[in-house]
């Protein structure tokens, strides 16, 4: 597990760190990036193939994609801080807590563990979604609740690994116990592995939000967000086809970004596996 | 030996199945949990909103909504398990009945998604680790790449308007055209079977046209998980010992990869496919949507837009239960391929 002692010397990794970056500064500069008003609809417009005033075109009630497209990155990226918020923690905790503790403590948190790993994500955020009402925290909720898994058996690994090691034996020696031993000496040795699987996870959550919001289980119109622009899309998909293409793209190019980023981060942390 | 042997595949079937049996049994608590802590409100569904106060007091008791909620849950499971999943209020049916009939073309479109994504999977994740860096290698990652990352609802949608509205080479949504849409006996639910049957001349061609898209679009995001796993565990046991070892013999590489890693990485791919196959059948809810195919999915999302909850939770109960247990046949099958797992 070193480090990377130059993180950016993958492709992979500055592919999917510009695609993100440009994803980052389009979310917080979008009043300014933006042409139009995303929410702005202009009858007369609608419907417009890619223009030079409209460079993405319009969409039914003439309301500029581009626009929305640009707006569109702030519930997406929302959605995917709040699920890692959710479940990173949680999953960390369990896993840490059970590796460490051992005995019984260890066979109880990772049978729930597993019991809920083996729960269908999409189908369950669905139903959670249906039940509950739409909207960006039931949606960050829902993904979160089976979500945190991954991570508890991947720090439970690390946490054996190290639970008989010099390094933690020294630490206790100098009186560290407790949660500080595994805040501060634990957690560190789980990031790395935590971050490629974090990386993973965003990718597919996307897809899943894109999915949620595309069923109309999203924040709601008028809000621009990518998978409700492919539901509106969809209408017209026969006729004109822009409206749903450039969301769709959107969305893919992010989840390849956080694909690449994984990949990157797993080729710099063991370099026999490039 | 042997009867040692016999006892321990016999306890980690015991082991397996008590998994399984917890595993469905939180599925149904959080399914009970969702039924419970809905905003809507069953009694009112069955009383209507100017029922007197009696009444829907009467519909409360009826429904055993005033019981404290561990009753209410030992119900409930005991209404599961005896096949009752209450009455969907879009449809006015049992929601039992509801899925049986929907099910059978979630089925047939998941399985044939996972026959082809398992070949071209597989195929692409043997192809990628044959010269790992060459040309080929790039092209399928970048392909798989993509598979992996791509909204499979846009790249139905997408292929719904080139190759059915553009150049008209499949059929649109649905699962049979109009013309032979109610001429089909639908006996036993899978298309392909029941217009073979029938032998109305050009059915089965046309079930074929339509299924063609939905399976492929469906089979995107396996094909490229499959293809990077595959490749990953053949690289990952390409870096062993005893490969270096069947070189130095002279073994050529098509030996070495055939019968030396292939046996190895087996294990991994076995759990990739049934893992592959839940996934599929999850993801058969977006692309039921986007083709108007009558399944599972869309019976699903047709249910919470009607905010019919005993059909929504009825539905994620079936899906679920079908995740959960190809999820823990994957595990069994792994140890089973592959002794050195325990």
């Amino acid at each position: 597990m070193n480090r990377p002692r130059r993180p950016f010397t993958s492709a992979d990794l500055c592919l999917g760190t510009a695609v993100l970056g440009v994803a980052l500064f389009a979310a917080l500069m979008a009043p300014w990036l933006a042409p139009f008003d995303p929410i702005a609809q202009d009858i007369g417009q609608r419907l417009s193939p890619p223009t030079l005033t409209h460079l993405l075109g319009t969409d039914g009630l003439g309301r500029d994609i581009l626009s929305r497209l640009i707006y569109g990155t702030r519930p997406t990226l929302a959605l995917v801080a709040l699920v890692m918020v959710l479940s990173v923690p949680i999953g960390l905790t369990v896993g840490i807590v059970a590796g460490y503790c051992g005995g019984r403590i260890e066979r109880l948190l990772m049978g729930v563990t597993d019991v809920v790993m083996a729960f269908p994500t999409l189908v369950l955020a669905l139903a959670f979604v249906g039940v509950m009402g739409p909207g960006l925290i039931n949606s960050a909720f829902a993904l979160a609740l089976t979500g945190w898994p991954a991570y508890a058996r991947l720090a439970r690994t690390e946490t054996l690994q190290m639970r008989r090691s010099d390094y933690l034996a020294a630490a206790e020696m100098h009186g560290i116990v407790g949660p500080r031993l595994l805040w501060g000496h634990v957690l560190p040795a789980c990031v790395p592995s935590m971050q490629i699987r974090l990386a993973l996870d965003l990718a597919a959550i996307i897809l899943a939000a894109a999915g949620l919001s595309f069923l109309g289980l999203g924040m709601g119109p008028p809000t621009p967000e990518w998978g409700a622009m492919i539901a509106d899309g969809s209408k017209v998909i026969f006729d004109q086809w822009w409206v749903a293409a450039s969301p769709g793209a959107a969305i893919l190019l992010l989840s390849v970004a956080f694909n690449l980023i994984a990949d990157g981060l797993r080729a710099a942390g063991d370099p026999s596996r490039a | 030996m042997r009867a040692r042997y016999g006892r321990r595949v016999l306890r980690r079937v015991a082991g397996a199945a008590a998994t399984l049996a917890l595993t469905i049994a939180a599925l149904l608590v959080v399914t009970f949990a969702l039924s419970s802590l809905s905003p809507i409100d069953p009694a009112i569904r069955l009383v209507g909103d100017h029922a007197s106060a009696a009444s829907y007091q009467q519909a409360r008791r009826d429904l055993g909504l005033d019981r404290p909620w561990p009753v209410q849950f030992a119900r409930y499971v005991s209404q599961v398990l005896r096949g009752n999943l209450g009455t969907s209020s879009s449809t006015g049916q049992p929601v039992r009945d509801d899925l049986a009939k929907v099910f059978p073309a979630t089925l047939e479109l998941a399985t044939l998604a996972m026959l082809i994504s398992a070949a071209v999977g597989l195929a692409f994740g043997l192809l990628g680790a044959w010269r790992p860096g060459g040309l080929t290698d790039g092209v399928i990652r970048i392909l798989s790449l993509a598979g992996n990352s791509i909204p499979i609802f846009w790249l139905g949608l997408l292929a719904l308007y080139l190759f059915y509205a553009h150049l008209h080479w499949t059929g649109g949504p649905g699962r049979l055209d109009d013309a032979f849409e109610y001429t089909i006996d639908r006996s036993t639910g899978l298309v392909l079977i029941d217009t073979w049957r029938s032998g109305v001349p050009g059915a089965f061609v046309n079930a074929i046209t339509h299924l063609i898209l939905p399976v492929l679009v469906l089979a995107a995001n396996a094909i490229g998980n499959i293809a990077r796993l595959t490749r990953a565990a053949l690289l990952n046991e390409s870096a062993r010992e005893y490969v270096i070892l069947a070189r130095a013999k002279g073994a050529g590489e098509a030996r070495v990869l055939f019968a030396h890693i292939l046996p190895n990485a087996s294990g991994a791919a076995v759990t990739v496919l049934a893992l592959s196959y839940a996934r599929l059948l999850e993801g058969a809810v977006l692309t039921e949507t986007v083709f108007a195919w009558p399944g599972l999915g869309r019976y699903l999302t047709t249910a919470l837009f009607a905010a019919d909850v005993p059909a929504i939770l009825g539905g994620t109960l079936v899906i679920g239960v079908c995740f959960v247990v190809l999820n823990r046949c994957a595990d069994l099958l792994a140890r089973a391929v592959d002794p050195r797992i325990l």
